[in-house]
């Protein structure tokens, strides 16, 4: 099974457990989303649970929060995470903030899923990763798998969730990441990363499309001497931070990548948590390999993006250091 | 003064009806819009035709013909992978190449994805705008965009993102600017009807109807966006209705037909010239081929309503109305389609030639002057390209 196929594996089944489950954006009722991923789900649940809205981010978020204070269970979909702005009111200032302003009486549980990141040559607006926005935003949990298991697991674990998740599909990897996918319901929890490799000399720290990156880049160290190990973060939060505290302790030099640009990104907060935690067991200055801080560029995607080339860099340099 | 106003107000139209009469009724006490035609979809002058010299009428034909071409052309280069993505505004043309007819060059025109015709119509050097689609050096824009995403300031076009809806609040303010330094300049934003359901849409429309603004709305009612029918976009009977709500004047005009779109833009734009503030027109058209070089329709439309369409195109119409007026000749027109397809096929050469921007690009233009960080990160890039040939990236 691929990610996309995962993703509508997991929205089938859950619509077919729990009949509070509806789907809604744009274009993802009858023709089953631009990317496919709620194909079929219109011809199984009809066009009340699956749900094709007019062309309104703010419309879509907006009326997931009533259905979902309400007591509904929706999964919205934003056609690509370029396009979530217009609705990022109804996410910072209302959905995040619901179950804390009015006591824990309102909540509103419910997912948003959008396609994320870069490589598909999709320019300024079909390629950010705008994840540090949600993770800066408090009542918002953010996941971003790396494959189509996980996605599955996950995506299932989302919606039964009591609060808001932020649910970003790397596109990049929709039909190129494979592996073996139950056909049956399971869950992989929220909150815990997964280490994809061990090793002693270097920690790895990724998530989303960046991870087979990664992936590529500390088996190259691997030939060159360097044993890496490689954690998928996978939810970026609540962050599972004694697995990443463990395995710096271990290695004592870590290397953060992300897609999405450096300032403010994400590996900042995790280099800060590692540095308050594990200071002392640090052997060399950590390292962030990022997109630039530029907005997504069109032609020179290659270079913006933090492939494995300039992983491997990075891996061997913090390697040889201290 | 406020009570006297409300207390007229209430009392000015006695309510023999009762509240559920009333409420049941209001959707249909606004009479039905027509649309304004000009020439038929068989080519014959059934309206009141617009002003116009010769030149000008074959001037509109050419550009129709040559993004007609050009856009065939973009999309097979698309199927062969050498370029990434197109949006084409086949069967749609008549719409942007009145509407820019009808404007002054002066005017601002703020797009969306179909209406890059409109800086080939001013004059716009076809082989600059061909490497915008391939992203390479040749490109105003540096290759940081999309394709058909273009712009270039030399003719009043400004640059679109890809959010649909963002460009009509601009409009509404570059039309307040334009009327604060009191330019004769007025500012015309471009739309589909997806995008009449966003916000902006929405808040663009108030304000230009608060501060009467020298704006044009055009809404290019093409039926779909996306895989959504306009009958699931909005419960309005039309587009153009909604210009109501906000105190607009408003036109529902056959966007097929290049001279009425051309008649409207002309009226709209003399009121706005005159200080009467902005107007709204729904060009109804239709979506001939695919919403974009991503998509399918054959998924979710029937093929038989394109049919219908493909029978009023806007293209075909228009030389049958130039034949029949004696402005064109059969032969001359074939004449003129094989000179435009050489001068695409030979644009697109040339663009294709060119080699891509060079990796620092990637760093200018982010501020007016790169700050330290961006300098650091541009010099990270280029060391990290010296030690790595292309193919080891
Ligand atoms: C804010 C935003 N949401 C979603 C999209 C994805 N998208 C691109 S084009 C499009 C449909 C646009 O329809 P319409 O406005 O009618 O214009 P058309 O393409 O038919 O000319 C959608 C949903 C987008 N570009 N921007």
């Amino acid at each position: 099974m691929n990610l996309i196929e995962a993703v509508n594996s997991a929205l089938s089944l859950e619509m077919a457990a729990d009949d509070r489950v509806v789907v809604l954006g744009e274009d993802v009722g009858k023709f089953g989303g631009v990317f496919r991923a709620t194909k079929g789900l219109y011809e199984a649940f009809g066009p009340e649970r699956s749900i094709d809205t007019p062309l309104a981010e703010g419309g879509i978020i907006g009326a997931a929060i009533g259905m979902a204070m309400y007591g509904l269970r929706p999964v919205a979909e934003i056609q690509f995470s370029d396009f979530i702005f217009p609705g990022f009111d109804q996410i910072v200032s209302e959905l995040a903030k619901l179950r804390y302003r009015s006591g824990g009486d309102y909540a509103a549980p419910m997912v948003i899923r959008t396609p994320v990141g870069g490589g598909i040559r999709g320019g300024h607006y079909h390629s950010q990763s705008p994840e540090t926005y949600f993770l800066h935003t408090p009542g918002l949990k953010v996941v971003c798998p790396s494959n189509p298991y996980d996605a599955k697991g996950l995506l299932i674990s989302a919606i039964r969730d009591e609060d808001p998740v932020m649910f970003f599909e790397p596109k990049r990897i929709y039909r190129a990441a494979r592996g073996e996918v139950p056909s049956e319901s399971y869950t992989v929890p929220l909150g815990k990363a997964a280490t994809l490799r061990t090793g002693k000399d270097v920690t790895v720290i990724s998530w989303g499309a960046m991870v087979h990156e990664a992936s590529l880049a500390c088996e190259s160290a691997a030939k060159e001497g360097v044993d890496a190990e490689l954690i998928d973060l996978r939810t970026l939060l609540p962050l599972d931070v004694e697995t990443l505290i463990e395995s710096v302790k271990k290695t004592g030099r870590m290397v953060v990548v992300h897609e999405a640009p450096r300032t403010c990104g994400f590996a900042g907060e995790l280099i800060t948590l590692t540095l308050e935690r594990a200071f002392y067991h640090l052997q060399a200055q950590p390292r962030r390999v990022t997109g630039f801080d530029t907005p997504f560029p069109y032609t020179l995607e290659d270079e913006y993006l933090p492939l494995a080339p300039r992983i491997l860099s990075s891996i061997l340099e913090i390697a040889h250091e201290g | 003064m406020a009570k006297a106003a409300a207390a007229k107000s209430s009392t000015k139209r006695k309510s023999k009806r009762s509240a559920s009469e009333r409420i049941a009724q209001s959707p249909f006490d606004l009479p039905e819009i027509p649309l304004h035609q000009v020439i038929d979809p068989s080519g014959k002058a059934v309206g009141v035709l617009p002003k116009t010299d010769r030149a000008l009428r074959l001037r509109m034909y050419r550009t129709m013909q040559l993004i007609r071409l050009l856009d065939e052309r973009m999309m097979i280069l698309q199927r062969q992978g050498r370029i990434g993505f197109y949006g084409a505004c086949t069967g749609q043309e008549a719409a942007p190449v009145g509407t820019v007819a009808a404007l002054e060059d002066r005017d601002w025109i703020f797009p969306a994805l179909r209406e890059g015709v409109t800086m080939l119509y001013r004059g716009f050097d076809l082989e600059t705008y061909v490497c915008q689609v391939f992203g390479n050096s040749g490109d105003v824009l540096k290759g940081r965009q999309m394709p058909s995403h273009y712009a270039s300031k030399s003719v009043n076009v400004v640059s679109w993102g890809s959010c649909i809806g963002t460009q009509i609040p601009q409009a509404v303010g570059a039309a307040m600017a334009a009327k604060y330094k009191k330019d004769d300049v007025v500012a015309a934003a471009f739309m589909g009807d997806g995008a009449t359901s966003e916000g902006d849409f929405h808040t663009a429309l108030n304000f230009a109807g608060v501060f009467q603004v020298p704006a044009l709305f055009l809404c290019q009612n093409n039926h779909w966006s996306i895989s959504i029918p306009t009958a699931k976009q909005t419960a309005s009977r039309t587009i153009a209705e909604k210009a109501v709500a906000y105190g607009l004047p408003y036109a529902r005009v056959d966007g097929n037909d290049v001279l009425a779109v051309y008649g409207a833009v002309k009226e709209a734009r003399e009121r706005a010239a005159r200080g009467e503030g902005a107007t709204f027109l729904e060009l109804l058209t239709y979506r001939i081929g695919a919403h974009s070089s991503s998509d399918d329709p054959r998924v979710y439309r029937d093929e038989a309503e394109v049919e219908v369409w493909k029978a009023r195109d806007p293209l075909a119409r228009y030389r049958k109305f130039l034949i029949e007026e004696g402005d064109l000749s059969a032969k001359e027109d074939e004449r003129q389609r094989t000179e435009l397809n050489e001068t695409v096929l030979e644009a697109v050469k040339r663009a294709e030639a060119r080699p891509l921007p060079p990796a620092e690009s990637l760093f200018d233009d982010v501020y007016a002057e790169r700050p330290w960080h961006l300098e650091a990160q541009r010099t990270e890039l280029l060391e990290h390209l010296a030690s790595h040939p292309k193919k080891e990236r």
